[in-house]
């Protein structure tokens, strides 16, 4: 264990072809917290997230977990230390059925310890464990999104990236998932980065915020302090989904 | 009547050797999404194989067992293929993976001339022969079934069993059909897809080498020639059995076996190809996905 950030994120920058989408970023995600970006459509928050992951990788700048320089990594083995995504658009594996995406999810322990964290995302999800014969492709974006975020959380990750968890889904299933994130934070120390449309709870749920406008980081505090900043509020709140 | 069971007895043979190949071309196909056009000279090579071991181990053991014989063959065939494919898949394919989609289909066109070529040079143009292994032949009812003709089917049987098996319920399976349907989620959830990649052209490689070596056994003779048409046959077979289903690829090859040899006991002998390809055309304008092929089902 080192003494900085858990995730350390310097002056990123990432491209696509000759477009840039990240502009020198700095982010830091200390072990423990829930921290979240908030930002527009297009504002580069998946790109963010994909880039920790080397997928695609940054051009310029460092990032660093748990002290380990990663930048260059090869995806797989940022993977295996413990780095879990429930990505954009989900990536459900459409012809494996729901308990074989979960088992891809434990593929780093061997499913050692597969029965007892299977019981643990169906308690949060019970749905999936209904559908548990299903083929991916087939659930619904609502069950999926629920399977993505299992599928995760099958790796026992020490830091858990998501992806706008809250898309497509109901808002009762928000909540709880919102719920379940807090708790699982407060009672396994799970580290959260967490990327979300819905800009009011993800600031409520998280201890610091981000914000990202056009691959910049404009402003960022703790998540009470951007919910009531002024200019926040008028970009990503008013109006938006309360 | 007997005689039309006998070409099924012969059909089902041919078409055994053609589903282990057909294996290959379907595997990586479904986890690279490319036709891998040396495969058929992996087979080839494969039976070359089998063929030197063969030389070599009656010039030292005179008289030892004709199984342990065929297994140290198969053996021997399958590390020295697998080591070709895995090279190949290498140095050939992977540099090329992300680019335009005819770039791997021309190189592996290219290998095949390669590889069709060395062995040409290195073990001359002339058709090789070996004296025969297995000469019992059953008679029952008045269909003659060899020895050979079970050893195939039975160990056809065995490999789709047991490939089957590892594809469907083991993790390396699991990690390979992710692979197939989204590469890069299965490496966000710390799969080594390269690697992943290299085992799946092995694992091709490998029984293609069986199928080599089940060649050489059943005709008792090869040539540098013979990746091509067995090869372009097996592909057939894996697109008629649905691309990327590996009962498919065994299903498609024992049927194009049967077409081949009811064809030419029946019609023409000079046509059993065209009318094995024919019959492909046929059954891909109804069953554009071949015969298991994956429906398309999933929602986007
Ligand atoms: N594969 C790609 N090729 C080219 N440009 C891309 C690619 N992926 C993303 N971009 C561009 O990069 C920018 C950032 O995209 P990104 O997906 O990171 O935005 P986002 O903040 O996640 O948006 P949203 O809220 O809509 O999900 C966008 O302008 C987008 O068009
Ligand atoms: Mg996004």
């Amino acid at each position: 264990m080192s003494n900085g950030p858990l995730l350390q994120i310097r002056g990123v920058e990432t491209f696509y072809g000759n477009i840039r989408a990240l502009n020198g970023v700095n982010v830091d995600v200390n072990a423990g917290e829930i921290v979240t970006i908030i930002g527009a459509n297009g504002a580069g928050k998946s790109t963010l997230m994909m880039t920790i992951f080397g997928s695609p990788r940054a051009r310029a700048g460092q990032i660093t977990f748990d002290g380990t320089d990663i930048t260059n990594m090869p995806t797989h083995e940022i993977a295996r230390l413990r780095i879990a995504q429930s990505p954009e658009g989900r990536r459900i594996f459409p012809r494996m059925t729901v308990l074989e995406n979960l088992q891809m999810g434990a593929s780093l322990d061997n499913l050692k310890y597969f029965d007892e964290d299977v019981e643990k995302v169906f308690t949060l999800f019970p749905r999936l464990k209904e559908r548990i014969t299903q083929r991916g492709g087939t659930l619904s974006g609502g069950e999926q999104q629920m399977l993505s975020i299992g599928r995760a959380l099958m790796a026992r990750p020490k830091l858990l990236l998501l992806d706008e968890p809250s898309l497509g889904l109901a808002p009762l299933i928000v909540k709880q998932i919102f719920e379940a994130i807090r708790e699982l934070n407060k009672t396994q120390k799970l580290t959260v980065f967490l990327v979300e449309q819905n800009a009011f709870g993800a600031l409520k749920l998280a201890h610091r915020g981000y914000v990202l406008v056009n691959g910049n980081v404009t402003m960022s505090g703790s998540g009470k302090d951007l919910l009531s900043n002024p200019e926040v509020r008028a970009a990503y709140l008013e109006g938006g989904r309360h | 009547m007997q005689y039309f069971i006998q070409q099924l007895v012969n059909g089902l043979t041919l078409g055994a050797i053609y589903g282990l190949i057909a294996i290959g071309y379907t595997m990586v196909y479904g986890i690279v999404g490319m036709i891998n056009f040396a495969h058929g000279d992996i087979f080839m090579v494969g039976a070359f194989v089998a063929l030197i071991v063969f030389l070599i181990l009656t010039s030292v053991f005179a008289g030892i067992n004709v199984v342990l014989f065929l297994l140290i063959m198969m053996v021997v065939a399958m590390v020295m293929t697998s080591l070709y494919n895995w090279t190949i898949e290498k140095v050939a394919y992977r540099p090329l993976r992300g680019s335009f989609r005819l770039a791997p289909l021309i190189t592996a066109i290219g290998m095949s001339i390669v590889l069709s070529n060395f062995v040409q040079v290195t073990q001359g143009p002339r058709n090789k022969p070996i004296p025969p292994l297995i000469t019992e032949v059953y008679n029952v009812g008045g269909i003659s079934i060899s020895l050979k003709q079970l050893v195939i089917v039975v160990v056809t049987a065995l490999l789709l069993a047991v490939f089957w098996y590892l594809v469907n319920k083991t993790a390396l399976g699991r990690a390979q059909r992710a692979c197939e349907q989204d590469r890069k989620m299965a490496s966000l959830l710390g799969i080594d897809v390269d690697k992943t990649i290299s085992i799946t052209f092995i694992m091709g490689a490998a029984l293609a080498a069986v199928a080599g070596t089940l060649y050489l056994m059943y005709y008792g003779v090869v040539s540098f020639s013979d990746g091509f048409v067995p090869g372009v046959k097996a592909f057939t077979a894996a697109v008629l059995g649905g691309i990327g289903s590996l009962p498919g690829a065994v299903i498609g090859g024992v049927l194009i076996g049967l077409i081949e040899s009811l064809w030419s006991a029946y019609f023409s002998i000079d046509y059993k190809d065209v009318a094995a390809f024919s019959i492909l055309a046929i059954v891909l304008i109804f069953l554009p996905s071949g015969i298991l092929g994956r429906p398309e089902v999933e929602k986007v």
